[in-house]
């Protein structure tokens, strides 16, 4: 049974890292708030109840892996890395700014925590089969997560990813779709239709759950019961809402990159602050 | 008669070695094991050869992955499909994450020959050279093959090898040693010089002979490093000869022709001709075929070298 005292402090990890992202993207005045804050509830339960990381020794070789395949939602994982200890807080403030770190798009051989450089849709999800097969190589027990969002599903090169993990039998392999339902310019199932999304993935030899991707306790609750099926790679299709936690921003398509005016990060903090969701 | 030698049965060896002496090495393949030579590795090496099926996209982000968890992946598959249809992928996931990926682009240039320009791989090196971090090599024979494959091996870092499919002399003896970025001089002369690379450095050396019958010292450097460069070596031809003729199965854009221009016109300004195969698709006709059909021979070279000589020296 999940812990509901772990679940409360995982719901104001969340609320901090998410005000944390807004801020940043205020303060830079770029960046993907809409998927970030769709995002947010999975990153959290998997860096501080799940990941077997240490952030002292970010290249531990037994590490788990976690992939972000929907890179431009950096700036959640740059606050959810920093926050867990993999870089200071004040580091945040340098988002997008000449010569920081903390690119658009997370960079593996700048930032500590990041496993491979993602951005381009459809290259997470394979580089993370590699890990997998990798792990398996060697006889090692760590696991492999990856996180993309919906509409990256369009990108064939998953298809190829999906297949061959179902064919290694990547039983270490975890795939978390963040199902918001939105992508850039309007809603997936209007721009390029992924439904049935969980018969897909069966249909390519996956155990499927799905899940609210917002409710830090049943997250828990399925990764807790990983593997799904022993033999099979395990498939969370994740449903959530671009822009959780600010009202004026959830399930809007406009708050993909849309940066808040002075107003609206004012009103979105306060939202935030007083965990309103 | 010469003898020819298909670079790939080198490569393969030299595979093999290398895996019995690290437990890291492995093969990311897409569904081309016999192409690749490497049925050989996959019996002796079970589990080791990683087939992704007809996946470019997949066969190279899983090495990237692979690489992740601390293995030694060499990607073996027809440079076409390797680079034209994984391009995004050895930008992103290699040379971006810097991740310690062997891509080895097997059957390079015009070697499928009869089945056309899909199969034929004359722009690798003009995508593959022009992404940061990515050391990129073009083995002239089986011994350059073997020793810039242990290069690949020993070394961190991205690294694309083109392995020859077309038979080719050898050009090194026993005693070579291959050292990446740096030029082997295998002729020395003082009126041009000739540059190539791969499965064409022969034919360099066979005009350099038809040249010395002119009465024209050619010299020669085989160019197995396109990225990095060279420059010094070039740098010395163009101050020392005055002229250069680059040869290469490849397009004349962007490939070693490119490479070599864009030190001598920015540094040391001489003529040059650049031989490799126009802006075209080719037609029907074998690998050998088409080398005499596009001059990319002894006797286009020699007419290239005649011609720079005939316009009189740089002041």
């Amino acid at each position: 049974m999940v812990d509901t005292v772990q679940v409360d402090k995982l719901q104001q990890l969340a609320a901090t890292i998410r005000r944390h992202d807004l801020t940043m993207v205020h303060r830079a005045r770029l960046g993907h708030i809409g998927g970030e804050l769709s995002a947010i509830d999975i990153l959290t339960t998997l860096y501080f109840a799940v990941l077997n990381v240490d952030p002292s020794r970010p290249d531990w070789p037994d590490r788990d892996r976690f992939i972000l395949s929907k890179g431009h939602a950096a700036a959640a994982l740059y606050t959810t890395l920093a926050v867990a200890g993999f870089m200071p807080i004040e580091e945040l403030a340098t988002f997008m700014q000449p010569l920081s770190r903390l690119n658009g798009h997370p960079n593996r051989t700048k930032v500590p925590g990041v496993e491979t450089n993602t951005g381009p849709l459809g290259h997470g999800f394979p580089v993370a089969v590699g890990c997998a097969i990798g792990a398996k190589l060697s006889n090692a027990t760590w696991r492999t997560f990856v996180l993309t969002g919906d509409g990256e599903l369009q990108e064939g090169s998953n298809w190829e990813a999906a297949m061959a993990a179902a064919h290694y039998r990547l039983d270490n392999l975890t795939l978390i779709v963040d199902r918001n339902r939105l992508q850039q310019g309007d809603l997936t199932e209007r721009t390029m239709g992924l439904d049935p999304l969980g018969d897909k993935f069966r249909a390519f030899g996956w155990y499927v759950r799905e899940v609210d991707g917002h409710d830090h306790g049943a997250l828990l609750d399925l990764f807790q019961s990983l593997p799904f099926n022993p033999g099979q790679p395990s498939c969370i299709i994740a449903n959530t809402h671009k822009g959780q936690g600010v009202s004026f921003m959830r399930d809007q398509v406009a708050w993909h990159h849309k940066v808040p005016n002075d107003e609206e990060y004012a009103l979105a903090l306060s939202e935030l602050e007083r965990g309103e969701d | 008669m010469t003898t020819l030698y298909d670079c790939r049965d080198a490569f393969a060896r030299t595979l093999e070695a290398i895996a019995l002496e690290d437990p890291r090495a492995c093969i990311v393949a897409n569904d081309s094991i016999g192409s690749s030579k490497v049925g050989d590795f996959a019996k002796r090496f079970p589990g080791r050869l990683i087939n992704v099926g007809i996946a470019e996209q997949n066969m190279v982000g899983v090495a990237a992955g692979l690489a992740n968890a601390g293995k030694l992946p060499f990607v073996c598959a027809a440079s076409c499909f390797l680079t034209g249809r994984a391009l995004e992928q050895i930008k992103a996931d290699v040379a971006y994450s810097d991740a310690n990926v062997k891509l080895c682009g097997m059957s390079p240039g015009m070697a499928y020959g009869e089945l056309g320009p899909t199969h034929h791989s004359i722009e690798d090196l003009a995508w593959t050279r022009a992404i940061a971090n990515l050391t990129v090599i073009v083995p002239a024979d089986p011994i350059e093959t073997a020793q810039a494959l242990r290069f690949a091996a020993a070394h961190y870092g991205p690294v694309f090898l083109r392995v020859s499919r077309m038979g080719v002399p050898a050009v090194h003896d026993s005693g070579y040693q291959f050292a990446v970025g740096q030029a082997a001089l295998l002729r020395t002369g003082s009126d041009v010089t000739i540059i190539a690379n791969g499965t064409v450095v022969s034919r360099a050396l066979d005009a350099a002979v038809l040249l010395a019958a002119d009465g024209i010292s050619a010299r020669v450097l085989n160019m197995a490093t396109v990225r990095p460069i060279d420059r010094e070596a070039i740098l010395a031809a163009a101050r020392e000869t005055g002229r250069i003729v680059t040869v290469e199965e490849h397009t004349i854009y962007g490939g070693l022709g490119g490479a070599v221009a864009e030190v001598v016109s920015t540094a040391y300004p001489v003529p040059m001709r650049i031989i490799g195969v126009p802006g075209v698709f080719a037609p029907t006709g074998s690998a050998s075929w088409l080398l005499e059909y596009f001059g990319i021979t002894a006797a286009g070279i020699r007419a290239a070298a005649l011609e720079l000589v005939r316009m009189g020296r740089a002041a």
